[in-house]
């Protein structure tokens, strides 16, 4: 028979992870839907009972998202801007219910190539702190997801809280969804960046990263290299920079039409970040 | 094996519960088995639909995404418990009032989103509506009245005190509210899966996950060993009757249980039968079935060629039918202008909200089987067949339906079921999930539609060509109804003298296609109204003039030959498109100057539909009847599929009886109760069975005028069981009951004059034809190639709108079903069986619709009535099509046009441009 672990504590989690194998939930949103048609029958543990990991708070350093934050919850926080980009995802995640329910770190784990989340929070150089019985480990988000469905997390270990760094705070953010219809859509193609503007108006730290072109989202260095120092503006970009990504042909869109849509994505979106 | 029970503490509509319940089950199986609450939906399981949605401490959620752990301390609220003290709650009442029900499968998760819409905003803006119901999908209402409704809730404080619909006064053309609203609202509506009893058995089909492929089966012994609940395993070898089933009486082709050989991703192998955790603990990969798979027969051009395998034996070169119309011999290549082109469809699903359902039981040596369908009395008898039985041995009792759209015309659960209650003697259930459902069942055909037109120097029609060919999929299914439909309608709603149409469907290893909404015309309306541009633009003319000066008139003749004797309101239509087509064109030519990305475009689309079978007899019968204590009862064996027939019926049977709608009491689709009033599809049941209705009215009248003694116009009442005549009560306690209870019965029957065709296509297929025309205001962005279709105006000729409220319903929906067929919908077996990858317009993507109803009544419909059902959707895609030409310059001619496709087509454009300079 199946087993069912609802803790309130962390460290009954942990050690109830690092006794065997469980499948981790959190917002199941991500769960469920994969079971259609199957026997819901893995031993579960079940994240929700975590209150401690609910909410968003900040130290000196850091803003610390845990992992049992879901997207109404950021949605609804009073945040700086930097988080524009990344509450303008939360909005466009599946629908109202989904937003309720599903947690970012459950966005993260799943590590989709089309995670809402990733391009966002990937310009608000985030880290996620991992945590086992052992104690715990500090990722970039970058080297967290390796793949298609494939993180760093073990299965021992519990992602336990996203970190922004504050120094970001000040940044204008943005982020731009391209779906075939109005919500409940998987990404085609999704753009998110941060940008920090000197005295003068130009560029001093400019984060761009791209969602659904390659099996990871990506950060386009070479773009934000060629961008710093220089007065904000989309004539900059240039196809080259997209040179990186390795989009797929599916039935959502060709591979042709992802790497342009991209391109024009994100001149847009360094339109609006300049607005 | 699933986690052993957990006791919870929890509020669950307005009462504390306390129950041990399964941890992980989801939240809406929970609430339906363990609670009764089948106002909780299941569309899917998996977040797609937001049919399940409920309420959790106030927020909406989708139901089959919580693990029931997770009521434990919480509030839960779902569509059930809506209602406080017995009345509407102020959401339930707005959706009354606005006509927002169709089939209902959508409204308790719409009501449960807007319930929290309304705890957040008392007047909330249609963008807070949007965003709030944006998690629900509803596939019948296009979502214009539902949002309506919620904007509305909040503005009437004494909202319960407001009569419903106008008191007294003629029925027919009254915004009356649906006779089923209330349960729709208030979730005690009974749809396929809810009223299972809790004794029977379940059962789930093994289907094949190969499009072609031989297989064996393999010794089921293990398989009981392992699975004591399993109590049996379903094989061909087990049906009495005949093996295969087909719509056609000479087309029996696709077998119940595949024998040996499968012809299509989702075949039959076998049924497993058991206790439901047993079937839901055993995997597909346990099951016995070895494949030799084979190279599968993939679309026209792999189906129609030399060397292509033949999926059926006795269907040589893989042409299931073809069929042709010829009228004159005139060649549009020799008119003084022409126009040419090919335009390419794609497999369209229906996307009904609820899957297919049902239970059957066994009643001594009858068959009893409760499901959701759109044609009780061909079940009946296919069922019938399959069993060995005789017709009057099988009942068929309609649930409400929660969708059909033409794809619960065929047999899903019924053979099954019945033949599993048959040999175990239990009831025995059956619920498809979506990937099932998406995959086993019919689609809207794939269509390659070629076409030439050609008119004279004046703009006048003269001759057209046109070929067009049908992906039918691995069995008949409706799929000759294409050879029906298609020649008629193929040169669009206008006077033609030189008409050639070939038509041919054709078997490949795709899913069966069938019917669905519009039967192959809104595939080939694509190809006639871009020509249709073409040759105005050729000509110089306006769009809209130039389709007013060839429309079909009353005294024309159609292609077929059929003399229109009167109602063809096409003209009509485009008169009252008129101003609102100048307008746009002025807004988007204002518009572009000044705009080079976000780009308008108008466009127009015209139609014409048959109402009724083709070519062929489609009789409803309908009975009236009155009770000794005055009760009178419509027989209405019309089924309700969401479009309203157990409303529109009443309010026929009322004018023509002469009593108010109040009066009428309603026995509906029943095979055992009902007569036949045929299939609810063919955009038939308003005029078809509705004309039975307002004779069976009629003829009870007639009948107690005689007794009364009374003249033709004497009025008719009914209080407290006495019938009155004028002044005079009429004796009833002195006639004699029948065994119904009757002591007078009114009969009638309809069946549309139409005549068969003969082997050019001539003949009078149908007996009236619905004409529209609509126009769409789209803006497109030119670098991303995304379309967002902005307005749509509608003009529709219905004859006589029985209820304009519910025939706007039909329009508007149809609306939405055209969006996705021009802009997202396209099914590809393997890859988009389930509600993320398979997209249907979500309520953000629908456009502003005003809806005009011309009303040029047909001489036999009921008050003049023709059929809405199917016209709504068949000018939507052309009329999208052609303002995507308008704002980029671009003629799609394959749908849908996602993104990409779009995108690609404007560059191609742009380079030859550059090239041409
Ligand atoms: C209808 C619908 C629409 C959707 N739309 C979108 C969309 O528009 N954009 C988008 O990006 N996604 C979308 N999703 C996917 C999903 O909702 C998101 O990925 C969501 O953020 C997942 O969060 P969750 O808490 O529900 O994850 P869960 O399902 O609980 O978990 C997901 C995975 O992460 C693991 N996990 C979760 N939390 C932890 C943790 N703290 N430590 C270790 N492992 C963990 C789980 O084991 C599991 O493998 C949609 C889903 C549905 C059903
Ligand atoms: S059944 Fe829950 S969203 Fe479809
Ligand atoms: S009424 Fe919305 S799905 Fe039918």
């Amino acid at each position: 028979m199946a087993s069912y672990f609802r803790p309130t504590d962390l460290s009954h989690a942990l050690s109830a992870l690092a006794e065997g194998n469980l499948t981790v939930i959190a917002g199941a949103t991500d769960y469920y839907p994969a079971q259609v048609g199957r026997p819901v029958d893995h031993d579960i543990l079940d994240l929700s009972g975590l209150e401690n990991l609910s909410g968003i708070s900040c130290d000196d350093d850091h803003w610390r998202i845990g992992a049992m934050t879901t997207w109404r919850d950021l949605i609804d926080a009073d945040l700086p801007r930097c988080f524009d980009g990344l509450k303008a995802a939360a909005r466009q995640i599946g629908g109202p219910q989904i937003q309720n329910t599903a947690t970012i770190a459950g966005n993260l784990c799943n590590a989709s190539p089309a995670a809402d989340g990733v391009p966002p929070l990937m310009s608000l150089d985030a880290r996620v702190v991992l945590q086992d019985l052992a104690g715990t480990t500090e990722l970039p988000l970058a080297e967290f997801i390796q793949g298609n469905r494939r993180t760093a997390c073990n299965p021992r270990q519990l992602l336990t809280e996203i970190l922004v760094p504050k120094a970001l705070e000040t940044g204008r953010s943005g982020f731009i969804k391209l779906g075939t219809r109005s919500s409940l859509v998987i990404s085609i193609v999704m753009v998110a960046g941060l940008v920090i503007l000197d005295e003068g108006g130009h560029v001093r730290q400019v984060h761009l990263s791209v969602g659904a072109c390659s099996e990871v989202a990506q950060r386009l260095s070479d773009l934000e290299a060629d961008l710093i120092g220089k007065p904000l503006s989309a004539d900059l970009v240039k196809t080259a920079h997209f040179r990186g990504l390795t989009p797929m042909d599916d039935h959502r869109g060709t591979a042709t039409y992802r790497l342009e849509a991209a391109e024009t994505l994100i001149k847009r979106l360094l339109g609006t970040l300049n607005a | 094996m699933t986690a052993e029970r957990v006791p919870m503490n929890f509020f669950l509509n307005g009462s504390r519960r306390e129950a041990a319940l399964r941890p992980m089950a989801r939240l809406s199986e929970t609430l339906r088995e363990e609670f009764g609450y089948t106002g909780v939906k299941v569309g899917c399981d998996a977040g797609d639909c937001g049919a399940c949605t409920i309420l959790l401490n106030g927020r909406q959620v989708c139901a089959c995404l919580v693990p029931t752990a997770r009521i434990d301390g919480a509030m839960v609220v779902s569509a059930d418990g809506l209602q406080a003290n017995g009345f509407l709650s102020r959401i339930q009442h707005a959706f009354l009032r606005h006509g927002a029900v169709q089939c209902g499968a959508c409204i308790p998760g719409m009501l449960t989103a807007a319930t929290e819409i309304a705890a957040a905003y008392e007047n909330p803006t249609r963008q807070q509506v949007l965003d709030g119901l944006s998690g629900v999908l509803c596939r019948c209402t296009g979502y214009q009245k539902i949002v309506d409704a919620v904007m509305d809730a909040g503005r009437d404080p004494d909202y319960l005190k407001n009569p419903i619909g106008p008191a007294g006064g003629p029925a027919v053309g009254a915004r009356l509210p649906r006779t089923d609203a209330i349960a729709k609202l208030d979730g005690s509506a009974q749809f396929g899966a809810d009223g299972i009893p809790t004794d029977a058995l379940w059962l789930r089909a093994v289907r094949s996950p190969h499009m072609a492929a031989n297989f064996t089966l393999g010794d089921m012994a293990p398989l009981f060993e392992r699975h004591p609940g399993l109590h049996k395993v379903l094989t061909a070898a087990d049906v009495p009757g005949n093996k295969c089933y087909g719509i056609y009486p000479d087309l029996k082709d696709q077998p119940v249980f595949a024998l040996d050989h499968v012809r299509f991703r989702g075949e039959v192998i076998l049924a497993l039968v058991g206790e439901r955790d047993t079937l839901d603990a055993i995997s597909n990969d346990e099951v016995p079935v070895t494949y030799d798979v084979l190279e599968p027969v993939i679309g026209l051009d792999a189906a129609l060629a030399g060397d292509a395998r033949q999926i059926h034996p006795d269907k040589p070169g893989n042409v299931l039918i073809a069929a042709d119309l010829r009228k004159g011999a005139g060649d549009p290549a020799e008119c003084t202008h022409s126009a040419a082109g090919q335009w390419q469809t794609s497999y369209v699903e229906h996307a009904y909200i609820e899957p297919e359902a049902g239970f059957a039981r066994r009643r001594g040596e009858r068959l009893e089987i409760h499901v959701t369908t759109q044609t009780p009395y061909m079940d009946r008898d296919e069922v019938a067949l399959i069993m060995d039985l005789a017709p009057e041995q099988v009942r068929i009792v309609p649930t409400v339906c929660g969708g059909g759209f033409g794809g619960k015309l065929d047999q899903t659960v019924q053979p099954l079921l019945a033949l599993a209650a048959w040999l175990l003697e239990r009831p025995v259930a059956c619920v498809f999930n979506r990937p099932e459902s998406m995959m086993a069942t019919t689609k809207r055909h794939p269509a390659r539609v070629k076409a030439q037109f050609g008119c004279d120097g004046d703009g006048r029609l003269q001759a057209m060509k046109m070929t067009a060919d049908f992906d039918t999929g691995a069995y008949a299914s409706w799929g000759p109804t294409v050879a029906g439909r298609v020649p008629v309608h193929g040169c669009g709603p206008y006077l033609w003298p030189h008409v050639t149409i070939n038509a041919r469907a054709v078997h490949s290893n795709g899913p069966s296609c069938g019917a669905f909404r519009g039967f192959g015309v809104p595939q080939v309306a694509l190809a006639h109204e871009a020509l249709m541009d073409d040759l105005a633009e050729s000509v110089g003319m306006d769009a809209l003039e130039f389709r007013h000066r060839n429309a079909l008139r009353a005294g024309d003749r159609t292609a077929t030959g059929q003399l229109l004797v009167a109602s063809a309101g096409l003209d009509q239509c485009l008169d009252a498109l008129r101003p609102h087509w100048s307008e746009a064109q002025e807004t988007v030519r204002r518009h572009n100057d000044t705009h080079a990305n976000q780009r308008l475009g108008v466009g127009l689309g015209c139609m014409w539909y048959g109402c009724g079978n083709t070519g062929m007899s489609n009789p409803s019968h309908v009975r009236v009847t009155l009770s000794a204590d005055g009760r009178v009862t419509l027989y209405n064996g019309a089924v309700d599929i969401g479009q309203g027939s157990y409303t529109i019926m009443r309010q026929i049977c009322a004018d023509a009886l002469g009593l108010s709608v109040d009066a009428i009491e309603q026995v509906t689709g029943d095979t055992d109760l009902t007569p036949d009033a045929g299939k609810t599809s063919a955009s038939r049941q308003t005029y078809v069975t509705g004309k039975a209705t307002e004779l069976a009215a009629l003829d009870l009248r007639q009948q107690i005028l005689r007794l009364a003694n009374a003249e033709e116009s004497a009025p008719l009442s009914l209080r407290d069981g006495t019938l009155m005549v004028g002044a005079a009560e009429v004796a009833l306690t002195r006639l004699t009951a029948d065994d119904n209870n009757a002591v007078l019965t009114g009969e009638g029957i309809f069946d549309p004059p139409a005549t068969a065709l003969d082997q050019n296509g001539q003949g009078e297929p149908y007996g009236t034809y619905a004409f529209a025309a609509q126009m769409a205001v789209v803006e497109v962005d030119m670098e991303l190639g995304t379309t967002k279709v902005l307005r749509v105006v509608a003009a529709h000729d219905v004859g006589k709108a029985i209820n304009p409220t519910l025939v706007e319903g039909q329009i508007e929906g149809g609306i939405a079903q055209g969006l996705g067929l021009a802009l997202m919908e396209e099914f590809l077996p393997g890859r988009t069986e389930n509600l993320h990858d398979y997209l249907i317009p979500t309520i953000g993507d629908m456009p502003a619709i005003e809806v005009i109803l011309v009303e040029d009544p047909d001489p036999n419909g009921p008050q003049g009535a023709k059929g809405v059902g199917e016209p709504g959707l068949v000018p939507t895609a052309p009329a999208i099509l052609a303002a995507i030409k308008s704002a980029t310059g671009v003629r799609m001619h394959k749908v849908p046009v996602t993104p990409d496709r779009l995108r690609a087509a404007i560059i191609t454009k742009e380079k030859a441009k550059v090239t041409a300079e």
